[in-house]
């Protein structure tokens, strides 16, 4: 638990303000767990349609939504309902995100409220000014597939109106216990996960760091990035206790064990220790984590406190940029210098390749490319002219350019074959590609 | 079982070829190869069997040839298995030693050989190898035979190659398919290893590695014993599927260009340089980069490397190999391999020549064939066992392949 000392030398310079919203039912019972726990100083508010949940719940802020249209009965269901119910209430939403740095919204997708109230409530705290935090769990596959695609449609609205959305599928979590643990044990795990995802990152924002991770460097990972994320925590004891850390963490199934970690984009990694963590035990885990993610934006902190002695716990999100067809967000973040210079190189060799002297080509479809080109290059460029014949190719595709995932490698003849998985990395991938490595 | 007892037959069915090799033991127990047959293969996948009518064909072939060039018919064979499901992994079984003398009898040996084979496995899993390593007597280690010492507690060390029971049978029901026999099945690492190594390397401690089509095996000893095995999915088809792709040539001229061009090392020397590629008319067609070439192929070469160098890390087995690496297997005829492989392992590497055989030697020298002439030397270690009678092993080794034979 953070001391009180450490919350006061924060008000010293600015307080940061952290809100935590729980949003249904699935989303209340988080709260109350939350509350429950050791994150009991952020400010937490319920929301919900069914006044009478809303009124068993122990979370002393609540907000009772759609009181006229639904009568305080709930939305049956229908996320359309929890919708139209959240947009009735926008200055009452717009009221209780007001002056908040960063909201945390919890739910449990699948149903009427969470999912239909959840995506209007980031767009409103976005609004308002504040990073957005998704975090949400979809249904199990036995709750049917009609929940299913009333969670994937909300996941989708919730990744265009949020900052991030950290999403752990139920199904997931499954894995983790044995069959004959109860519904109400399985339910109670998923909440105590996301409970820790918040601790994490609220443990990471306000715990002195040896080194610091502080909210620009939460917002630059997360911030216009639209994104989807894992996240996963690791704790062990002892001697060789980075080794069974990361041996814990890469084994978790929250990051399909380590694949998360190479796919993803940006990563932001935290460690914890007592007073006795070593650099050693920093950098082993920093290495191992490195190997997994050679080319995303990486943001790493380590903080001490008392209460880890002789333990070590790490918390990581992983977050992958969503999907092409998604324009980038406004504002290019820290991480997305890169791109942006990727971005303005592009028009330069659009230009050099599309008007290159009229080589007398050969017969052949294939056109080979410039040798001075590195393939990938080449390969947006030749997907770009396969599609735009004589359509209007300017700016489109200029964005095309930079949001093209390199992640639809084609496995050839091993297209069919079982992939070759060695620990989260697809073998069959060829290295160069999976190394970052640019041939030019 | 056999026509004439002294013919010893190995079947290798890799990714890129069947290969059968016949040898003879003559009556001074020594070990001649007399034949080899070999085919392309066309069913196989990361070796594993995926079209069985195309590789039953392709054993045919095989098994014909060996047939022609050896004079014999051959009826049963011992054959390689490998692929992606097998592993490898050091076991300890003991056993109290109960006798009111605490002699240790040779009951006692058979009694902590079955403990320590008494491994909680997958269901769907089952041994390949049960391989003794040493024993120890009341905590004493490095026993190499326990009979006849005094102790009240003994344990024994094995290395345990298992691998997924219906993966295993599928090569096992092709074979039968053609009439043949299997004598035994061999992980093929290990047989690659049985053909490379003398007693003086194994004893100094050697790592073996067979790169071939599908995948590359590695075999660690070192004291003279077994201490690791492993099986990589990633062989000499990845480098030309990366070279397809990364070059955006077809399969079959990715294929071609890593024989003509291909190196595991980007020379000075080919840094600009280009390759213009003719089609069917000779017209020239498409240029390629040398150097991009090279250097797909490198990091692909150096990543299999790296990836076993790490494992034997883990395992904390990689001071111990005083002798070097040994390269085996159609990948390790690339050039530069051994300096590739002597930059990452950090010591000394060799491409390997299948001594400790006679015969055909120079045409066998090769080393796609290492595997084929292992099974041979392993067949030819399990006919001694036979024809010297029932030795402890042997029973064991029987009980096992029992196992297989089994339909």
């Amino acid at each position: 638990m953070p001391p009180a000392t450490e919350v006061s030398t924060l008000a010293a310079t600015k307080r940061l303000t952290v809100k935590v919203f729980g949003v249904g039912g699935a989303g209340g019972t988080m709260l109350e767990q939350m509350a429950k726990s050791d994150l009991g100083e952020l400010s937490f508010s319920a929301i919900h349609t069914n006044a009478r949940v809303l009124a068993g719940s122990a979370i002393p802020e609540k907000f009772l939504l759609g009181d006229k249209q639904l009568r305080g009965l709930g939305t049956g269901g229908d996320p359309e309902m929890g919708r139209m119910a959240a947009e009735e209430e926008i200055a009452g939403l717009t009221a209780l995100c007001r002056e908040t740095d960063l909201v945390f919204i919890a739910a449990g997708l699948g149903g009427g409220t969470g999912t239909g109230v959840s995506p209007v409530l980031a767009r409103v705290a976005k609004e308002s000014g504040a990073l957005v935090l998704a975090i949400v769990t979809l249904p199990f596959e036995f709750e049917g597939p009609r929940r299913q695609r009333q969670a994937q449609a909300g996941l989708q609205q919730l990744k265009a109106a949020a900052d991030g959305v950290i999403c752990l599928p139920n199904r997931k979590v499954a894995k983790l216990l044995a069959e004959s643990t109860s519904l109400i044990e399985t339910f109670k795990v998923t909440n105590d996960l996301l409970a820790q995802g918040v601790r994490g990152i609220w443990q990471m924002l306000t715990r002195p760091g040896l080194m610091k991770v502080d909210f620009a460097d939460l917002a630059s990972v997360l911030r216009g990035r639209h994104t989807e994320s894992s996240f996963a925590m690791a704790e062990a004891r002892g001697e060789g206790r980075a080794a069974e850390l990361m041996e814990k963490l890469l084994g978790s199934p929250l990051l399909d064990d380590g694949q998360a970690l190479s796919d993803a984009d940006a990563i932001l990694v935290s460690i914890v220790g007592g007073p006795d963590l070593t650099m050693g035990d920093v950098n082993r885990v920093m290495q191992q984590i490195n190997t997994r993610a050679q080319t995303s934006h990486l943001v790493m902190g380590a903080a001490i406190d008392e209460a880890y002695h002789d333990r070590l716990a790490v918390t990581v999100v992983a977050s992958r940029r969503g999907q092409p067809e998604e324009p980038m967000g406004p504002e290019p973040a820290a991480g997305e210098k890169e791109e942006a210079a990727f971005e303005a190189a592009g028009p330069e060799i659009d230009t050099q390749f599309f008007q290159a002297p009229p080589v007398p080509r050969p017969p052949s479809r294939f056109v080979a490319p410039p040798p001075s080109l590195a393939p990938e290059k080449a390969r947006q460029l030749f997907a770009q002219q396969g599609h735009a014949k004589g359509r209007a190719r300017k700016s489109v595709q200029r964005w095309r350019q930079g949001q093209l995932p390199l992640e639809i490698v084609s496995k050839g003849r091993f297209e069919k074959s079982e992939p070759t998985i060695h620990h989260g990395e697809d073998l069959d991938v060829p290295t160069y590609i999976r190394r970052g490595v640019v041939l030019n | 079982m056999f026509d004439s007892p002294s013919i010893i037959v190995g079947l290798d069915i890799g990714t890129a070829k069947v290969c059968a090799v016949v040898g003879e033991v003559n009556e001074a127990g020594g070990l001649s190869i007399i034949g080899l047959g070999q085919a392309k293969s066309r069913g196989v996948r990361k070796g594993e069997i995926i079209n069985a009518t195309l590789a039953g064909e392709d054993i045919r072939h095989a098994i014909v040839e060996a047939e022609q060039m050896a004079d014999v018919e051959i009826q049963s064979v011992y054959l390689g298995v490998t692929g992606a499901h097998l592993h490898g992994f050091n076991n300890r079984g003991f056993h109290p030693v109960v006798s009111s003398d605490r002699e240790i009898t040779e009951e006692d040996v058979q009694d902590v050989l079955k403990n320590a084979k008494a491994i909680n496995l997958p269901a769907e899993n089952r041994v390949v190898h049960v391989i003794r390593q040493h024993f120890l007597v009341d905590g004493q280690d490095g026993i190499s035979n326990p009979v006849g010492m005094f102790g009240a507690r003994v344990e024994v060390d094995v290395h345990v190659v298992h691998g997924n029971f219906n993966r295993l049978q599928n090569p096992i029901r092709a074979v039968k398919s053609m009439q043949l026999e299997v004598d035994d099945i061999v992980f093929s690492g290990l047989a690659s290893s049985l053909a490379l190594l003398t007693n003086e390397q194994k004893e100094l401690g050697a790592l073996v590695i067979d790169i071939g089509s599908g995948t590359t095996e590695y075999v660690v000893y070192a004291d003279g014993i077994i201490k690791h095995t492993g099986v990589l999915a990633v062989g000499g088809d990845h480098v030309s599927n990366d070279l397809a792709y990364g070059l955006k040539v077809p399969l079959g001229r990715a294929e071609q260009l890593k024989i003509e061009q291909g190196a595991a090392l980007i020379e000075e020397s080919v840094k600009g340089k280009t390759i213009t590629l003719t089609g069917d008319l000779g017209l020239p067609e498409k240029t390629i980069n040398l150097e991009h070439l090279r250097r797909i192929m490198s990091l692909r070469l150096e990543e299999i490397f790296q990836l076993i160098a790490q494992e034997l890390d883990q395992a904390g087995l990689l001071n111990y190999l005083r002798e070097g690496v040994f390269l085996c297997g159609g990948g390790a005829r690339i050039n530069g391999m051994q300096t590739l492989a002597q930059q990452v392992f950090g010591l000394p590497a060799s491409l390997s020549k299948t001594n400790s055989i006679s015969g055909l030697k120079s045409a066998l020298d090769q080393p796609e064939f290492a595997t084929g002439i292992g099974l041979v030397k392993f067949g030819s270690f399990e006919h001694k066992k036979r024809s010297e009678g029932r030795s402890s092993l042997f029973q064991v080794k029987t009980s096992l392949s029992q196992l297989f034979r089994r339909d």
